[in-house]
């Protein structure tokens, strides 16, 4: 078996290693990739279209906000599938052996307890200007989100799991996880009902006035970003707490 | 000789790299024994995946995909102006040269776009991966491959 | 970028990336795996790519290794290669 599967890889590597000279050269302006006419149109006019200096967060919520939008249901299911998967894994009966539960480490340590009371604030603070200053420094809804969900598994491993559910119990989770999908796609909504095409965030300066098309699509991009928030830090809390218990909920890491 | 190796090898070290590290990944997919040890290989290749792509946006000198804040207020002053009605000034002019957008002086945002949800998803699909191998180690108490095909032969003759 | 740094980085990442799967120990396979997705992480921002950086960073380092880890807690923490 390792044989087969040194002699695949070695393969698979040397017909990749041998088309090297076709690959385009290290930092190379004009190679395909970077001087294809998409990627020049959103350097360019990310600012004419939206204002936003970030052209990574303008791409990603604007210009192809049906990419991230699906992206965002795909973290859903798979933090759906996860509860299901462990849940069902609990009814069956028998298996080889239930594992012994034992406690490890003191979930009421001093030193632990008193760095984590003083971390987590600062934690979800930062994880707050991460998704709402993404337009302007590097940040956003996934990695704000992430944020987010981590100052959660924080107070999982440093209290215990269940101070950490009875703060975000499941049924809060779960619906924290699918209305950041309807905000998200109730954007997209929004924009269908006032005769645009779906997510086409630049005629929803008719609700807000006193603003024009680009501000309208910055602020929409700042609403998407926070439902993407929502849905990712839910469903990174929600796999951890199912892996830690084995779907339990309960005891835990 | 050291035409050729600048050719192959220098000009396209990162490309090297994420090869190799694609190869260390496939080869633990394909004959490492442990499931936990097959995902981290799986993970391996993702970055692998994700590094050539981050690698093809890279330019020479250029700077990270986010425009410097002046160059946004000077734009904006323009765009006021020429929604006002008002031609621009020549002091205003003249700054506009400067200011003008060279996409050569950003790296490219679409690959760093992709990879970004790509991580992402990436991190939820391993964590249904986990949640898979703890199912397979309630039923069959071990994450060793061969073990657990040796199991499963047994129950098959049994049955 | 500055090569130098980078052919360190690439290097340290094979090194780890080979640490991670030939521990024995899975415990501390996932731990060399959040080291391996840390140094990804700096390549990137040295490569001008901060927001895939970002979420390496939060990602990689922080919430996939501690899944692993959660998942080797609750099986067995040995491996046989």
């Amino acid at each position: 078996m390792k044989w087969v599967g040194l002699i695949a890889v070695l393969f698979t590597g040397g017909l990749l290693l041998s088309a090297m000279d076709d690959f385009p050269k290290w930092g190379d302006a004009h190679s395909p990739a970077n001087a294809s006419p998409v990627s020049q149109y959103y350097i360019e006019k990310t600012i004419e279209d939206s204002g936003v200096p970030n052209m990574v967060t303008a791409v990603l919520a604007d210009y192809r906000g049906y990419d991230t939008m699906f992206e965002t249901v795909v973290v859903l299911i798979a933090g759906i599938a996860i509860m299901a998967i462990l849940r069902v894994m609990n009814q069956i009966p028998g298996g080889a052996r239930p594992s012994p539960r034992h406690e490890i480490g003191d979930h009421h340590d001093i030193i632990i307890g008193t760095t984590c009371r003083l971390l987590i604030p600062v934690l979800q603070l930062f994880a707050l200007y991460v998704i709402a200053h993404g337009h302007h420094s590097p940040g956003g809804g996934f990695q704000g989100g992430v944020i987010l969900g981590a100052s959660f598994i924080l107070t999982a491993i440093a209290q215990g799991l269940d101070p950490a559910l009875e703060r975000l119990p499941e049924k809060s989770y779960v619906k924290l996880a699918f209305a950041g999908v309807v905000i998200y796609s109730g954007f997209g909504v929004m924009c269908l009902l006032l005769g645009e095409n779906f997510l086409d965030y630049g005629v929803l300066h008719v609700l807000l006035p006193g603003i024009d098309a680009a501000e309208a699509r910055s602020h929409s991009m700042l609403g998407v970003e926070v439902g993407v928030a929502f849905t990712v830090s839910a469903i990174m809390f929600a796999i951890y707490a199912n892996l830690a218990s084995k779907g339990e909920l309960e005891g835990g890491l | 000789m050291g035409e050729i190796f600048k050719q192959y090898v220098i000009d396209h070290f990162n490309f090297w790299i994420a090869v190799i590290l694609m190869m260390i990944g496939l080869y633990a997919m394909i004959t490492k024994n442990n499931l936990i040890k097959k995902l981290i290989g799986m993970s391996i290749f993702q970055t692998a995946i994700i590094l050539f792509y981050v690698s093809a946006g890279v330019k020479d000198g250029a700077t990270i995909p986010i425009l410097e804040h002046h160059a946004v207020e000077v734009e904006q002053v323009e765009m006021l102006a020429a929604a006002a009605g008002h031609s621009p000034s020549e002091h205003a002019a003249s700054g506009h040269e400067s200011h003008a957008i060279n996409p050569d002086d950003y790296s490219n945002p679409l690959p760093h776009v992709l990879m970004l949800t790509a991580i992402v998803v990436g991190v939820a699909t391993l964590g249904v991966a986990l949640a898979v191998s703890q199912v397979i180690y309630k039923n069959y108490g071990t994450l060793e491959e061969s073990e657990i095909l040796a199991k499963i032969k047994a129950a098959e003759n049994d049955g | 970028m500055i090569w130098q740094f980078d052919i360190i980085l690439l290097i340290f990442l094979v090194v780890t990336a080979v640490i991670s799967l030939r521990v024995k120990d899975l415990l501390a396979a996932s731990m060399v795996f959040g080291t391996y997705s840390f140094l990804i992480c700096l390549l990137w921002a040295g490569m001008g790519a901060v927001d895939v950086a970002f979420t390496e960073a939060t990602v990689g380092a922080g919430i996939s290794a501690v899944i692993l880890i959660a998942t080797v807690y609750n099986t067995r923490r040995d491996s046989s290669d």
